[in-house]
């Protein structure tokens, strides 16, 4: 296939994308190539916030040298497609943090495809992804943890919740594990639900109007996704559009 | 302060409350009691304006005002407090923050000045300390982990945060032992023995009553009022039982 052949949904990392908007902006251009090197602690971090009508790819090879880490934090809310993908590699006794959010509504399509590879013994990786969707937006996670032959004792990790805010919205949360060692502890879990519906009574009975009560549920729900960003000016900025972007939903 | 008028009302097609009239006077407290499945719950939901506990017939009045032509947050920051016979958990969100949000919303709603962090703390230590409830607790998310009696008494610190003018309080007795009840009573009467508030309470036991004297009892029994009189119905109820009192 020619390299720069439009993706289809046929392909399975494009399933659930809107290829009619990746169009506008293709080719996209070249992945951001992360490199750790051995024993660094790298952060890094993403506000996806294109403008409303805009496609925004964004690709990420990562590579963690032997005893090195790497956290990311990933807030994607803008565009009509707003699509991030994060390719990485881990030495041995590396780590790999993700914490990402996707909050979305209209008809936007927000997507984090991971790929993360433990190639050599000891290393472990860890994924929260946390989705709020309304309208007739659509939020997927697909992330495929790979274990080598060599890579015994790996430790990683999906965790994936998604709120949908209206019946028209959909979330897909897509794990996918290939092990090839046998001593290796590999843990996803993913929830798809809606607001709790007692909790907003109660919380309209002690005076919250619905969109204060929303928001507040919405809130504790992505909290603790930017808990440990440990720039403050990014922390508060990724805060603030969350919050915006919350009240816009609700 | 509350005239409910020929209330009725059914739950997924099926009548629960068939006719009741009520009531209630500033400075009054009047209780409520009846058998299980006499529609005690529901009344307290659909005047609190729960989801599907719509009304079918009557209405009514709380301080003038049309209170079923009111939305459930508006119902609260016109001065109504519904206390829960479950309370529910809610993950995530603090109690101060819980009630803060709660508390300055309502301001908003009545035109008056939001209480900043300093003063709402103050205010919260205060009716926490009313009723011996733990700073710590209110630290913690909403009722999650707590147990029955504490979920009761955060409750009533809700109430005195809120500062309703109507209490209607749906079992505030159920789950509590003797010395959380006689803590949860002496803050009901600290918070709403006053001249200008009422308190509609709902319970099955007497034993509430020996801590909070109401003015007015009445009996609930298939979906209306069918006896009311003064406390020593209730004495009568725990004597003789629903059925001998409800059948004379």
């Amino acid at each position: 296939m020619n390299a720069l052949a439009l993706p289809t949904r046929r392909q399975e990392d494009w399933r659930y994308s809107d290829v009619e908007a990746v169009a506008l902006i293709w080719p996209t251009p070249a992945p951001t190539r992360i490199d750790v090197v051995e024993g660094e602690h790298a952060r890094h971090h993403l506000l996806q916030d294109a403008a409303e009508d805009a496609a925004a790819v964004h690709d990420y090879v990562i590579t963690i040298a032997d005893g090195a880490r790497c956290d990311f934090h990933v807030l994607n809310i803008g565009g009509k497609l707003g699509r991030v993908t994060v390719h990485v590699m881990l030495g041995s006794k590396a780590h790999f943090e993700l914490n990402g959010a996707i909050l979305g509504g209209g008809d936007q399509t927000l997507e984090i495809i991971t790929s993360v590879t433990h190639a050599k013994p000891d290393s472990t990786s860890g994924q929260t992804i946390r989705s709020i969707l309304g309208g007739r937006a659509t939020g997927s996670y697909l992330g495929s943890i790979n274990v080598a032959r060599d890579a015994q004792r790996t430790d990683a990790f999906q965790s994936v919740k998604a709120m949908l805010l209206d019946r028209t919205a959909t979330a897909n949360a897509k794990p996918e594990l290939e092990i090839f060692a046998d001593d290796v502890k590999c843990a996803h879990g993913a929830t798809v639900g809606e607001l709790d519906k007692a909790a907003l009574f109660y919380m309209a009975s002690r005076g919250m109007d619905p969109a204060t009560a929303k928001t507040l549920l919405l809130r504790s729900f992505v909290a603790g996704v930017f808990d440990d960003v440990a720039d403050e000016a990014v922390k508060d900025a990724f805060e603030a559009a969350a919050i915006a972007k919350l009240e816009a939903l609700v | 302060m509350l005239t409910i008028d020929q209330l009725s009302n059914d739950i997924d097609g099926k009548a629960i409350l068939k006719g009741l009239s009520l009531t209630i006077n500033a400075g009054e407290i009047h209780a409520i009691m009846g058998p299980n499945g006499a529609g005690k719950s529901t009344l307290a939901y659909t005047l609190g304006g729960r989801p599907g506990y719509d009304v079918t017939g009557g209405s009514a009045t709380f301080d003038g005002a049309d209170l079923f032509a009111m939305e459930p947050h508006e119902r609260a920051a016109a001065g109504l407090f519904l206390g829960f016979q479950y309370p529910v958990e809610i993950p995530g969100v603090s109690n101060l923050q819980f009630l803060r949000e709660s508390l300055n919303a309502q301001k908003r709603a009545r035109g008056e000045k939001e209480l900043n962090g300093g003063e709402f703390i103050r205010l919260a230590k205060d009716k926490a300390g009313l009723l011996g409830l733990d700073m710590e607790m209110l630290k913690r998310p909403v009722n999650v982990g707590f147990s029955g009696g504490e979920k009761k008494r955060a409750e009533m610190v809700q109430m005195g945060i809120l500062d309703p003018k109507l209490a209607i309080l749906d079992e505030t007795d159920s789950g509590l032992d003797i010395d959380a009840l006689k803590i949860v009573g002496a803050g009901i009467n600290a918070i709403m023995r006053k001249p200008d508030k009422a308190v509609l309470l709902i319970t099955h036991y007497q034993r509430l009553l020996d801590y909070v004297k109401p003015d007015f009892v009445h009996v609930l029994a298939g979906g209306r009022i069918v006896k009311s009189g003064g406390p020593e119905l209730a004495l009568e109820l725990e004597r003789e039982g629903y059925a001998e009192v409800v059948a004379a």
